[in-house]
C-alpha cells in the first residue's frame, strides 16, 4: 500500500519534471536568434517535411469525412424533411470541430511521430551533441524551425481539410443525393459566419498545431537515445498529443462556443 | 529532393492555404466585404423573446438586413430590450416600422422580422421601434386554445 | 598565456550520475600541443570527462579551465563562443548530419559561423577533405560511407574552424586495421601540422601508445597513472601495468566479488 502511494508520488514528480523541462524547451526554442540559429531556408525545408508531406493524407481524409458527413446527415435530416440544411450541418461540423480536431490527430500521427523519430535519431547518433560542440545551439538550429513549421502548417492543413470536406459533402449531397445546389450552398452561407465559425476554427487549429508540435519535439529531444527509447517516444507523442488535442478541444469549445 | 522543388512545393502549399481561406470567406460563409462597419443600431422592446439569441438574423421580407447584437432586461419595465444592427444600405426604414419575433420553419431558429410602415420619417441610429410583437410561445398558445374550448 | 601552461586543467572534479559517483576529487592537467590519451577500463566515464571539458555536462564540484577560461563560470553564449573558436570534437559514430552530403557536412560550421563567400568556403572544404584523403567523396551521402570514411569526414568537419583543442571519443572502436591505421596517422599528423592539443579517449593500448605523448589512466573515479607510455610501462603501479599489458588477473581481479566458491556450490541453493 505504502509502495503504491510512493509509486504514485514518483509518477507525479516525473510528470511535473517533464512539464517543467518541456516548458523550458519551449521558451528557449520559440524565439529565433542565438548561436548558429536556423535561417528562413530551414523554416521552408521544415514546412515542406511537416506540412507539404502531410497534405495528401489530409486532403484525402477530408474528402472522405465530408462525404460521410453528407450521407449520415442526409439520413437524419430527411426524416424531418429538412435535408436542405445539409450544407449547414456539414460546414459547421467541419469548421468548428472535425476540421481542426481530425487534422490535428492525423497531423500527430503523420508529422508528429516523424518529428519525434527524426530528433530522437539525431540525438542517438550524437548529431545534436556534435552541433553543441561546434558552438551551434541545437535548440535554435533544430527545434525552432520545426516548432514554427508545425505552428504555421497546421492551420493551413485544417483549412484545406475543411474546404475539401465541404466540397466532398457537396459532391454527395448535390451530385449523388440530388439536393438542390442552391439550397446546399445558400443555407450554408446563411448559417456560417466568418468570424464566429471560420476564424474560431482556425484559432483552434493554431492551438492544436502548437501543442502537437511542441509535444513531438519535446518527446524527441528528451527521448532515451536508443532504438527502443525512440520507439517509445514516438508512441508517446501520438498518445499524449492526441489526448491533449481532444482535451483542449473541449476547453476551447466551452470557452468559444459554449456561452452562446 | 532538390532545393527548388522544396521551395516551390512550400509555395504551392501556402497558396493552397490562401485559396482555402478565400473559399471559406466568400463561398462558405458568404462574407461580403462591405457589411462589417457600415451599420446603425436600433432598439426594440418585447414582452417575451421566446428563445431569440444574440447574433440572430434581422430580416425584412425574408432578406437578411442585419443582426441582433445585444439582449438585456430593462429593470424598470421588466421587458426585454433587443439591440440590432441594420446595414446602412437599408437606411430608409420608416419610423413606424414594426418588429416581430418569428420562427424559421416550425422548429427552426428565432429571428426578428421587420415590416415596413407608412411614415415619411426614417429610423436613425439609436431610435426605438415602438410597434413590436412578441414571440409565439407554444405553451401559451395551447393554454389559450384549451381555455377557449372549455368555454364552449 | 605562457606555452608551458597546461591547455586543459581539471581541479578537484567531482561528478556523479544518479547515485553513481563517477569522478571523486579528480585533478589532472593536459599539456598544450601534445596528444594525451585518456585510458581506462570500460564504464569509468572517460567519455564523460570529454563532455565535462566541453561543457555539455556540469560537474557537481571542482573547476575545469580550458585555455585560461573556467568552463563552469561561462554564460551560455560565451560557452558556445569558446566551443566555436577553440574546440573540436570527434564523436565515436562520427555524428555526421544525415540529411547533408559530405561536402555540406564539412561546410556546415563554416556556413553557420562565418559569412565567407561560397567560393572561399568551397576551397576551405576541399582543403579539409584533402587532408583526410576524401576530396573525391564530397558528393556522397553519409549513408554511403564506411565507418572509417565517416569518421574521417567527421574529422575534417571538426577541424573546419581550425580549433586549438580537439577531442577524440573512441576513434579506433569498430574499425578495420586499414581504417584504424589511417585514423592513427591522421591524428598524429594533424597534431604536429596544426599544433593542436589533442585529447584521446580509448582503450586500445597499442594504438594509443603509438601516437600519444602522454597517457592518463583513469580507474574508479581517479587518475591512477599519468606519464609517457614508457614511464608508465616501466614505473607505473601494478594496476597500471596490468591494464597496459592486458593481464587477465591482477590488482583488478578476474572474479567479480562473490562468496567463497566451495561454500557457494555446497550450499545447494539454500
Amino acid at each position: 500500500m505504502l509502495n503504491r502511494i510512493a509509486d504514485m508520488g514518483r509518477y507525479g514528480v516525473q510528470v511535473i519534471e517533464s512539464l517543467g523541462s518541456a516548458t523550458l524547451l519551449f521558451a528557449n526554442s520559440l524565439m529565433w536568434g542565438g548561436p548558429g540559429s536556423a535561417g528562413f531556408a530551414d523554416l521552408v525545408r521544415q514546412i515542406f517535411s511537416v506540412g507539404v508531406r502531410s497534405l495528401s493524407i489530409i486532403a484525402v481524409a477530408g474528402f472522405f469525412v465530408g462525404m460521410v458527413l453528407g450521407l449520415q446527415g442526409y439520413t437524419i435530416l430527411v426524416d424531418f424533411g429538412s435535408e436542405a440544411a445539409l450544407g449547414t450541418l456539414v460546414s459547421l461540423t467541419l469548421l468548428r470541430e472535425l476540421g481542426p480536431v481530425v487534422t490535428a490527430l492525423l497531423f500527430a500521427g503523420r508529422a508528429g511521430s516523424a518529428l519525434t523519430a527524426e530528433i530522437g535519431l539525431m540525438k542517438a547518433t550524437e548529431q545534436l551533441s556534435a552541433m553543441e560542440m561546434m558552438g551551434v545551439d541545437p535548440l535554435k538550429r533544430v527545434i525552432t524551425p520545426r516548432l514554427w513549421a508545425g505552428i504555421i502548417s497546421m492551420p493551413i492543413l485544417a483549412l484545406i481539410f475543411s474546404t475539401v470536406g465541404i466540397w466532398g459533402g457537396a459532391f454527395v449531397a448535390v451530385d449523388m443525393l440530388g439536393i438542390d445546389d442552391g439550397a446546399y450552398w445558400g443555407n450554408m452561407q446563411a448559417a456560417v459566419e466568418f468570424y464566429n465559425d471560420v476564424a474560431k476554427g482556425i484559432f483552434k487549429s493554431f492551438v492544436f498545431g502548437w501543442v502537437v508540435t511542441w509535444i513531438a519535439v519535446y518527446q524527441g529531444y528528451a527521448s532515451i537515445p536508443t532504438s527502443e527509447g525512440i520507439g517509445k517516444a514516438t508512441t508517446q507523442t501520438v498518445v499524449v498529443s492526441s489526448l491533449a488535442v481532444l482535451g483542449l478541444d473541449f476547453v476551447l469549445t466551452a470557452v468559444m462556443f459554449g456561452g452562446v | 529532393m532538390g532545393k527548388r522543388t522544396v521551395e516551390f512545393s512550400v509555395g504551392v502549399f501556402m497558396v493552397l492555404g490562401m485559396i482555402a481561406l478565400v473559399l471559406m470567406a466568400l463561398r462558405v460563409s458568404g462574407l461580403s466585404m462591405d457589411d462589417a462597419a457600415d451599420t446603425y443600431t436600433v432598439r426594440a422592446r418585447f414582452d417575451n423573446l421566446g428563445g431569440l439569441n444574440e447574433r440572430a438574423k434581422v430580416s425584412m421580407a425574408g432578406v437578411t438586413i442585419g443582426r441582433v447584437t445585444k439582449i438585456y432586461l430593462d429593470d424598470k419595465w421588466y421587458s426585454a430590450v433587443v439591440e440590432m444592427e441594420i446595414n446602412k444600405s437599408m437606411s430608409t426604414l420608416s419610423k413606424d416600422t414594426s418588429a416581430a419575433i418569428l420562427t424559421a420553419g416550425l422548429l427552426g431558429e428565432k429571428y426578428v422580422g421587420l415590416s415596413v410602415g407608412a411614415e415619411e420619417e426614417y429610423l436613425k441610429d439609436g431610435d426605438w421601434i415602438e410597434d413590436t410583437q412578441s414571440a409565439l410561445v407554444l405553451e401559451e398558445l395551447i393554454g389559450r386554445f384549451l381555455f377557449s374550448k372549455a368555454k364552449e | 598565456m605562457a606555452t608551458d601552461q597546461p591547455y586543459v586543467s581539471v581541479r578537484n572534479l567531482t561528478f556523479s550520475r544518479g547515485d553513481r559517483l563517477i569522478y571523486n576529487n579528480l585533478s589532472v592537467d593536459f599539456p598544450r600541443g601534445k596528444v594525451t590519451a585518456i585510458m581506462g577500463p570500460s564504464g569509468t566515464g572517460k567519455t564523460t570527462l570529454l563532455r565535462l571539458i566541453g561543457g555539455q555536462l556540469t560537474p557537481d564540484s571542482g573547476t575545469i579551465v580550458v585555455d585560461g577560461q573556467e568552463i563552469g563560470k561561462l554564460r551560455r553564449q560565451q560557452l558556445f563562443e569558446l566551443r566555436k573558436q577553440k574546440m573540436g570534437m570527434l564523436f565515436q559514430t562520427g555524428a555526421l548530419f544525415t540529411d547533408l552530403s559530405v561536402f555540406d557536412n564539412v561546410a556546415f560550421p563554416l556556413r553557420v559561423h562565418t559569412s565567407l563567400p561560397e567560393s572561399v568556403i568551397r576551397d576551405l572544404v576541399l582543403m579539409k577533405l584533402e587532408a583526410v584523403g576524401l576530396r573525391g567523396a564530397r558528393d556522397l551521402n553519409p549513408a554511403e560511407l564506411s565507418g572509417g570514411m565517416a569518421r574521417r569526414v567527421a574529422l575534417a568537419r571538426s577541424i573546419a574552424m581550425d580549433p586549438e583543442l580537439i577531442m577524440y571519443d573512441e576513434p579506433f572502436t569498430g574499425l578495420d586495421p586499414i581504417s584504424m591505421g589511417m585514423i592513427v596517422k591522421l591524428i598524429r599528423g594533424l597534431n604536429s601540422a596544426l599544433g593542436l592539443t589533442s585529447l584521446l579517449v580509448s582503450h586500445d593500448v597499442e594504438e594509443s601508445c603509438s601516437i600519444a605523448d602522454y597517457l592518463c589512466l583513469v580507474s574508479g573515479g581517479r587518475v591512477i597513472g599519468f606519464g609517457t607510455p614508457e614511464e608508465l610501462l616501466n614505473e607505473g603501479s601494478d594496476e597500471v601495468r596490468q591494464f597496459l599489458r592486458g593481464d587477465p588477473d591482477g590488482p583488478v581481479p578476474f572474479h567479480y566479488p562473490a562468496p567463497d566458491y566451495r561454500q557457494d556450490i555446497l550450499s545447494g541453493g539454500r
